[in-house]
Parts: structure tokens; C-alpha cells; sequence
């Protein structure tokens, strides 16, 4: 089984998590920015941010033989923050740069209008720059929120096609699919989607448009969830090769239409450095 | 440096990008991180801090347009402080071989400390150029020679070695090879010059 994550916060997890998936048959990522749990307070945070998901994070994944790239955007939560959304202006410079596969994180969380500015401001931006987009929608009034950025992605005049709407389910899924955006599910432990829902609603709707991602991150999560789902599928009927297109060649399919993706992974070279810091915690010999 | 060998469609690419830059510098911001995907790239990666590769030829070239761009030097210091600061590691290796080029004087000697801050052998390695060889202060470029040793920079790359090394290096190359001797460890043959010269 094959598996390309579009949606997991890979800074945030340990050398054993990418051990684990690349077992599990994990070899490609996508990595959106987000909010780090603890919110930042200026741009200069961001910033930092940015160059962590472009270098180092892209190079510690490269260690176990798995692609790494990233989305870039003022996450919703944070674009209510004045401190923090000057960040916008500095965007561009990093939607220019190779890797960077969307714009994302964007969307609601709160439904402010803040967020709806920046919101809409980055969608003209990935149309600018030539990429998807990635949407998270909301945990709250998550169906108003949904619908409001569909609303959002006509406006900006940003093809459904390259909207992937994340973090689906039973109550969103079909006015997102009906609208011809992607459809992204994050499969939780505890909450958002789990594994046996996501295949009733495959068995219910086919397998077009249709991303699973883990979104595992700093908080309770699991990065495994994409091969349980994979596991799923097969239990329940489905092939191989329907898996191979869920977990593999749709998000390849997506994210392909930035131009952008990186899926050749050098060997590893164990004693290889980043910036002069190798994984291994050793002196050069 | 050698003149750019692209062919020639990646040549016309680049002549266009430099126009767009000379005529608006600040479109540098979106094209010079996407030098390598819009012009042209060597394939690959490579860690080598000497290699030649062709996204910095032509990353320079755009640094040349915006010197074009840019003749007021404390405005185009700005731009290229920026470029460094929210550049990716190549973007920041192709502003430092620039950095000779681009008429700024001592106006940027920040970013020399901040490459040689990384451990990154690449920008190390960069950062040591002539630029370094004129503007950067004793301290600073023996702590760098001195890095080089430890990341595995070859002192080939570092510019001006011969006229710049003094005594103080030399005692510091000298410490250097007696820590590595003491942990029965080899002196990596690049000390061995300074250590020789050292001695006579």
C-alpha cells in the first residue's frame, strides 16, 4: 500500500512517527501551515515557520526516504490577530518558491470578518500564483462555513478544481461535492472522521475527488490513520487498486496541478546534513 | 564567475526576468525563489559546498538586474537583506556569491555573520568569498576559516587565506589539530599549510 498524506503537521511529531509511516507504507506528504497550539504573536514567528517547512522539516522527512511539501498561508485562526496579519504581505515571496504545493491553510474559523478578508485575499493569491488551494473549514457551524467558502472560491474566480475542502463529513460532504471542489477527510482517533465512516460514504459516492489524510499534529492524533483507512476499504470490499487511488493517486492528482510536486527522494544518505545538522546527533567523525 | 550556460531558451527566460527586474526591482521578491523552476536548474541536490550549479548563475544574474534597478545603494542593500532573509538555504548561498558584485560595500556584513552562524557547509562556504576577504573583521573571518575545518569546507573556497592568515590563526589552527590529535582523530590535510607556515 502506497500512501501520499496530504494533510499532516510533520514538525510536530518525532523521527518515530516518520519511521512508523514510511513502515506503513507512507511516502509522500503535504505539510499546510497552520497555527503551532501556542498562538504566535508576530510576524517574525511565521516567518520562521515558513523557512522550518521549506528546509529542515522537508530534509528530516527526506531521512526516511518520504517527499515532503508544504502549504503556505495566514491560518484563519490567526488572521484575527493584528500582530499577525501583516503576514499577508510577505506571502508571496514563499508561494514563489519550489515545494510549495497550495495555499493553505485557509478558511473560517470563527466566521469573522477578519478572517473572511484574508480568506478571500489569499485566494486571489493562489490564483496569482498559479495554485490550489487548501481550505480547512470550521469545527463550528461548520455547514454555514462550508457553504460560505464555496461562495468565497467563485468570487476570487479560483477553479473548484484546484479547491481541496478538508475536513469533511456526513453533513458537508455532498454540498462540497455537488460545487465539483475536492474532498478532503481527516481520520481522528476520537473526532472528525474515524475509518468505518469514511468508507460508508466511499461506498455511498465513488472514489472521485476524494483525499483521506490523517491531520495528525501536536494534539491527540494519529499519523497512521490513512493505512487504517486503506486497511478499511479492503475489509469492506473495496481493491487494491481502489485504495491505491484514494491514498495515492488522487492527492497526487491534485497536488500535481501546482507544477510543483517533488516525488523523486534521494537515498538516504545517513550521515547527510541540513544546514549542517544531521539526524544522527554525532560529531563528523 | 563564469558567464551563464543555459540554452537558449532558458537564456531568453532569464534576459526577460532581468528587463522585469531593472524596470520593477520589487518583482525580484516572487522571481528569484522561483529562479530555478521558471529558468533553469542543475538536476539534483548536492551538498557540495564548491559545486557549480546553474540556479546560482542564475540567481546572480537577477542580483545583477536589480543592481541595474536599484543604483541608490542603501535602497538596494534593503533588497537584498530581504532576499537573504526570507530566502531558502539556495537562495541565501546565490545572495552571498553575489554579494561582490553588487556594489554595497560593507552595508551587508550582517548576513556574512548570520551564514556563518549555520553549520550549513554550502553557505559556510559562500559566505568566505571576496566579499568576506575585504569587509569581514578578523574576528569574525579566523572563526570562519576555523568552521570551515570543522564542516568539511575545503580552504580552497575561502578567499584571500594566504594574504589574511596571521598568527592568531595559526595558534588557533594549531589548538584545533592538538584537540583532534589528543582524541586520536586525523587533522583534516587542509590545516596542514597553516599549521607548517606556523612553524617556520
Amino acid at each position: 500500500m502506497r500512501i501520499f498524506d496530504p494533510h499532516i503537521h510533520m514538525s510536530s511529531r518525532t523521527t518515530d512517527d516518520y519511521q512508523a509511516m514510511y513502515d506503513a507504507g507512507v511516502r509522500a506528504v503535504v505539510e499546510p501551515a497552520f497555527w503551532l497550539g501556542q498562538p504566535r504573536s508576530s510576524v517574525e514567528s511565521f516567518v520562521d515557520y515558513f523557512d522550518s517547512l521549506v528546509g529542515f522539516e522537508r530534509f528530516r522527512a527526506s531521512q526516511f526516504q518520504i517527499a515532503h511539501h508544504c502549504t503556505i498561508a495566514l491560518n484563519p485562526k490567526e488572521a484575527n490577530d493584528p500582530r499577525c496579519a501583516p503576514v499577508l504581505d510577505l506571502l508571496p515571496r514563499y508561494l514563489a518558491k519550489d515545494g510549495v504545493v497550495a495555499v493553505g491553510e485557509v478558511g473560517f474559523d470563527s466566521m469573522t470578518a477578519e478572517e473572511e478578508k484574508a480568506f478571500a485575499r489569499q485566494l486571489e493569491m493562489a490564483v496569482e500564483f498559479g495554485l490550489p488551494a487548501l481550505v480547512h473549514t470550521p469545527h463550528r457551524d461548520k455547514l454555514a462555513g462550508t457553504r460560505r467558502t464555496l461562495e468565497l472560491v467563485r468570487a476570487a474566480g479560483l477553479p473548484m478544481a484546484h479547491a481541496l475542502v478538508d475536513h469533511l463529513n456526513e453533513v458537508t460532504v455532498d454540498l462540497v461535492d455537488d460545487a465539483g471542489a475536492w474532498l478532503g477527510f481527516s481520520i481522528y482517533p476520537d473526532t472528525k472522521m474515524d475509518p468505518d465512516r469514511m468508507v460508508a460514504i466511499l461506498q455511498r459516492r465513488g472514489l472521485d475527488r476524494v483525499l483521506v489524510n490523517s491531520a495528525a499534529d501536536w494534539g491527540r492524533s494519529d499519523p497512521l490513520t490513512t493505512r487504517r483507512t486503506g486497511e478499511a476499504m479492503l475489509a469492506s470490499g473495496f481493491s487494491e487498486d481502489d485504495v491505491d487511488r484514494v491514498l495515492w493517486r488522487n492527492p497526487v492528482e491534485f497536488f500535481a496541478q501546482s507544477g510543483r510536486l517533488l516525488l523523486d527522494v534521494p537515498d538516504v544518505d545517513a550521515g547527510a546534513t541540513f544546514a549542517g545538522n544531521s539526524l544522527l546527533r554525532g560529531e563528523r567523525a | 564567475m563564469r558567464p551563464t550556460t543555459l540554452d537558449p531558451a532558458a537564456e531568453q527566460a532569464l534576459a526577460e526576468r532581468c528587463r522585469e527586474v531593472v524596470a520593477d526591482p520589487a518583482r525580484i521578491r516572487v522571481r528569484f525563489p522561483a529562479a530555478a523552476r521558471e529558468i533553469a536548474r542543475t538536476p539534483g541536490t548536492s551538498p557540495a559546498p564548491g559545486g557549480d550549479r546553474i540556479e546560482d548563475r542564475v540567481r546572480v544574474r537577477l542580483l545583477d538586474a536589480l543592481a541595474q534597478g536599484l543604483p541608490d545603494p542603501d535602497a538596494r542593500a534593503a533588497e537584498v537583506r530581504d532576499l537573504y532573509r526570507y530566502g531558502d538555504a539556495d537562495e541565501r548561498r546565490a545572495v552571498l556569491l553575489a554579494l561582490p558584485r553588487l556594489g554595497l560595500h560593507g552595508r551587508v556584513v550582517d548576513l556574512l555573520h548570520d551564514a556563518l552562524r549555520t553549520n550549513d557547509p554550502r553557505l559556510v562556504a559562500a559566505a568566505l568569498g571576496p566579499y568576506a576577504a575585504t569587509y569581514l573583521d578578523d574576528e569574525a573571518w579566523r572563526q570562519g576559516v576555523l568552521k570551515c575545518l570543522f564542516v568539511g569546507v575545503p580552504l580552497r573556497l575561502v578567499d584571500g587565506v594566504d594574504q589574511r592568515a596571521d598568527d592568531e590563526l595559526r595558534r588557533m589552527v594549531a589548538d584545533y589539530a592538538d584537540e583532534r590529535r589528543a582524541a586520536g582523530r586525523p587533522v583534516p590535510d587542509d590545516a596542514l599549510p597553516l599549521l607548517t607556515s606556523r612553524e617556520t
